[in-house]
């Protein structure tokens, strides 16, 4: 329990001002970005270095407190949801970017730095770290690793986990343990960090971050291409994969989105079109222009009704906010938004983009498809609103009908979002009774005293 | 407790607009006072967690919810940057009123709103004694800037660098204008605002002049009272409607065809605020009147159309900065105006500062009550300022005049700050 003596001991370690321990404050970490039910926290505590944060780790250990570790609160899966009486630990007092090296092109950063922040810093040297999540103006690279992030541009530069070299984590006793390296080479040791990419804080408390850097892309193309039937523009995606053309984006829009995004920002999109595709190439000058002629020869192959290529920055921007506020203009519609990311291999886009239209039908609910298809990687998103609750049964029905149909082409539950609780109970059906009971016995030996994230991924 | 009970049933009434917020958190990114604290309470998605918490009862801290609430710049930043489009600023302040009314206003706000603001004679006769008697109790500091300091350690100034009471204030200058438009054809309402009265009476003439040059009549009625920002903000309604009452007395939207401020709190009060909060029988007049409300650089570049592509650069131009007070940029979206007039006037060069429409930190009472934290955003502001060199700034709102003239001044830079308006009106004189 949470004593006073207890409170003290924190408040020793981080400072009287970063321990939180009135109710108001406390319910102000209760929730996350995920439609759930918020659970109030017992305490939360800010460390503000890294002495700190392996001190309070420590400290909860021994006294047996439950510890979620939240950066941003970003997360659309309820991975940051804490426990009953649990420990939130922040990390945004921990945002310092310790290193840019040009050179070697990596850097060292701490887990609260916030994404967009640490892009713009390294865009500045002429360097690039590709992944861009949706809420990267607010979410942390802590987050960002601990949840396994994408982004617009997985297509073709993937994802966090892809940029993450090495990490450096405490344990549940609060030590130290290291793993990867600052080389683009690195066999050491058993690969821990992979095992901690994705973990969603259920191994280890995140204490400093190697991230990879690529040269910044030379010169882009973006165009837009409008399509009749959506089949057609589905077909498309496969046809410019198939092509071995990789665009850096590659991202589809149905006409519920068009419509909504049209009305919210009069972008001037065509509201009579079935589907969009939104794809931009980028890399040596030469190439991009060949590749961008080719997706467009593609684009009218398979029937679409225009294809415009933006001529300048302008032009290019104006695409991008399109796609950019589809889900503000969908957030818009209706008060609950379910964002989902179930995903698919992206031969499979048609047969899933199909499936979402026969499960909106089906379950008699209002459902804007857009997300990036080059990938497989679909946002489906219900709008509802959750104080109806026929309607909501409606939308976990629904939700089950999506995660069976992307199994079922041998797709995933989750493209970026991770499990977290919203998730954790299917996890079963995309992998094996074993692979449940695997994850449980390394969360056992990691953790023996279940206090990191306990609930998390596999549940209790 | 039936209280709790009755404050659930007021908080309910702001149910459709609290479930709006979906959570997202891209709030986090633009609030200033998150900026300094990292702290979820600060940010509006905690707020609305809180006015929800209250809502479903599950939370019994009224007194709790109500001082997070009032931890607020009300600069809008997160409204104009949310993807839901929650109606952050309406619901806070109902919820203020809200639980204002639960909990009762406090002794020293009853003193200032009820005691002075809400009885407009008497806060000018108090403010005319202040400007008599300042000099004794305070000692200039900074002539570029133009502030003052208190000569001895004061609890309410603390270590503030502050902009005296104007000697006159200009309804002592210039009590009343009913004038008829010329050429123009136009009449504009001037709402003169408190700061401009009181503090910055050569803004308001500078106003006066503008329009006169322009030829458009202007109405200003005597005896103007506050547009009720400080009132409605602290949750008092009770004063708020008695300024918004007294003021309504005074222009009657038939006397003018647009009513202009060059106050952007006043100019987002009258337009957004009154509409916001009025009642069902004031609700068509003031809806008149807010329809016709335009900040003054809008109505200059919209309605006189002042256009700056009319005038020849000089050689050797005064670099010059731009402020985007947030009730100007963020609730208004006038961003373009301001910055029209500072290029009709072709002895100045606009340089743009990082971030100009980032909150200054003074949000009003904020500023009172948080004078920490405040300076703080207000340093940041200060920072960027300094960075372009540039040896004036100007700024569309009198309230972010004065918290960048304290920023300035306790760093011992030697920056003026002005107003657009005057800008634009020097260059006319040329």
């Amino acid at each position: 329990m949470i004593n006073q003596a207890l409170i003290k001991e924190f408040q020793n370690i981080t400072g009287k001002d970063n321990v939180l321990t009135q109710k108001a404050d406390l319910l102000t970490y209760s929730y996350d970005a995920a439609v759930v039910e918020p659970v109030l926290p017992g305490l939360v505590v800010r460390p503000v270095n890294s002495e700190s944060l392996g001190r309070v780790v420590k400290l909860c250990c021994e006294n047996n407190l439950p510890l979620t570790v939240r950066g941003a609160g970003t997360n659309l899966s309820g991975g940051t949801v804490p426990i009953v009486q649990g420990v939130v630990v922040l990390t945004n007092g921990l945002n310092k970017i310790i290193e840019i090296n040009e050179q070697d092109m990596y850097a060292v950063v701490q887990p609260g730095v916030v994404t967009a922040k640490f892009a713009a810093a390294v865009e500045a040297k002429g360097l690039f770290y590709p992944p861009d999540p949706g809420s990267q103006a607010v979410s942390t690279l802590g987050g960002n690793v601990a949840e396994n992030a994408g982004g617009l541009r997985g297509l073709k530069y993937g994802v966090t986990s892809d940029y993450v070299m090495g990490i450096q984590f405490f344990d549940t006793q609060g030590e130290i343990v290291k793993s990867g390296s600052k080389t683009v080479k690195c066999a050491t040791g058993y690969n821990l960090t992979g095992l901690m990419i994705g973990s969603e804080g259920t191994l280890g408390v995140f204490d400093e971050i190697i991230l990879k850097l690529i040269p910044f892309p030379a010169h882009r193309k973006a165009m837009m291409a409008v399509f009749d039937e959506m089949s057609k523009a589905s077909e498309t995606v496969a046809a410019i994969i198939a092509s071995r053309i990789i665009p850096a984006t590659l991202e589809f829009m149905d006409n519920f989105t068009i419509r909504a995004v049209e009305d919210y920002s009069r972008a001037g999109l065509p509201t009579d079109a079935a589907a969009l595709l939104l794809i931009e190439v980028d890399g040596h000058p030469v190439q991009v222009e060949e590749d961008a002629q080719k997706v467009e020869q593609i684009c009218n192959k398979m029937g679409a009704r225009s294809v415009r290529v933006a001529k300048d920055d302008a032009e290019r921007d104006k695409v991008w906010a399109a796609r950019r506020s589809a889900l503000s203009a969908l957030a818009k519609l209706k008060p609950t938004l379910v964002l989902e990311d179930a995903t698919v291999p992206r031969s499979r886009i048609p047969e899933m983009v199909q499936a979402m239209q026969d499960i909106a039908k089906q379950y008699n609910l209002s459902i804007g498809t857009f997300g990036h298809a080059g990938d497989g990687n679909l946002h489906p998103t219900i709008l509802t609103d959750k104080r109806n609750k026929e309607e909501w049964e409606r939308v976990e029905a629904a939700i089950d009908a999506i995660f069976d149909k992307a199994l079922a082409m041998g797709g995933t539950l989750s493209g970026e979002h991770g499990t977290g609780i919203a998730k954790s109970r299917f996890l079963e059906k995309e992998t094996s009774r074993a692979t449940i009971v695997y994850s449980k016995q390394i969360k056992k030996a990691l953790d023996p005293r279940n206090i990191l994230n306990p609930g998390k991924i596999i549940g209790g | 407790m039936s209280d709790i009970k009755e404050l659930t049933k007021l908080i309910k009434s702001l149910e459709d607009q609290l479930v709006v917020c979906m959570r997202c958190g891209m709030c986090q990114s633009v609030c200033p006072l998150f900026e300094q604290t990292g702290r979820e309470a600060d940010v509006a998605r905690g707020k609305l967690a809180l006015l929800d918490g209250l809502m479903q009862e599950m939370f019994e801290d009224p007194e709790g919810v109500y001082a997070r609430l009032n931890k607020c710049l009300l600069c809008g930043s997160c409204a104009a940057n949310c993807p839901s489009g929650v109606s952050v600023l309406e619901i806070f302040m109902k919820a203020r009123v809200i639980l204002t009314g639960f909990m009762g206003l406090s002794p020293a706000k009853k003193l200032i709103l009820r005691g002075m603001l809400a009885r407009p004679d008497l806060f000018d006769t108090l403010a005319e004694w202040g400007a008599r008697f300042q000099n004794i109790f305070t000692r200039p500091v900074n002539n570029v800037v133009g502030t003052s300091c208190a000569r001895v350690v004061s609890p309410l100034i603390k270590d503030r660098h502050f902009k005296n009471l104007a000697e006159k204030p200009f309804h002592k200058i210039q009590p009343s204008l009913d004038t008829q438009p010329g050429k123009s054809g136009i009449r504009a309402g001037f709402y003169v605002g408190c700061l401009l009265d009181k503090i910055f009476p050569h803004i308001a003439q500078a106003v006066v002049d503008v329009l006169n040059y322009h030829q458009v009549g202007i109405y200003m009625p005597e005896k103007q009272a506050c547009c009720g920002i400080p009132a409605v903000s602290s949750g008092d309604m009770q004063t708020f409607n008695k300024l918004l009452f007294h003021n309504l007395e005074c222009f009657s939207p038939d006397k003018f065809d647009y009513l202009v401020t060059a106050c952007a709190t006043c100019t987002s009060t009258i337009k957004e605020v009154w509409p916001m909060m009025a009642d069902r029988e004031h609700k068509n007049l003031i809806k008149k009147i807010s329809d016709k409300t335009m900040d003054i650089n809008d109505f200059l570049v919209s309605v006189i159309k002042v256009n700056p592509e009319n005038q020849a650069p000089e050689k050797n131009r005064i670099p010059i900065t731009y402020h985007d007070p947030c009730h100007l940029k963020k609730s208004l979206k006038v961003a373009a105006q301001p910055r029209a007039l500072i290029k009709a006037n072709s002895r100045y060069e606009l340089k743009e500062m990082l971030d100009s429409d980032w909150c200054c930190g003074m949000g009003g009472s904020f500023n009172l009550q948080y004078y920490d934290i405040s300076s703080k955003i207000g340093n940041r502001k200060r920072d960027n300022i300094v960075s372009t060199g540039c040896k004036t700034v100007a700024t569309g709102c009198p309230a972010c005049m004065l918290q960048i003239s304290d920023m300035l001044s306790k760093n011992r830079d030697q920056i003026a700050v002005r107003h657009p308006i005057e800008i634009y009106l020097e260059s006319l004189k040329l």
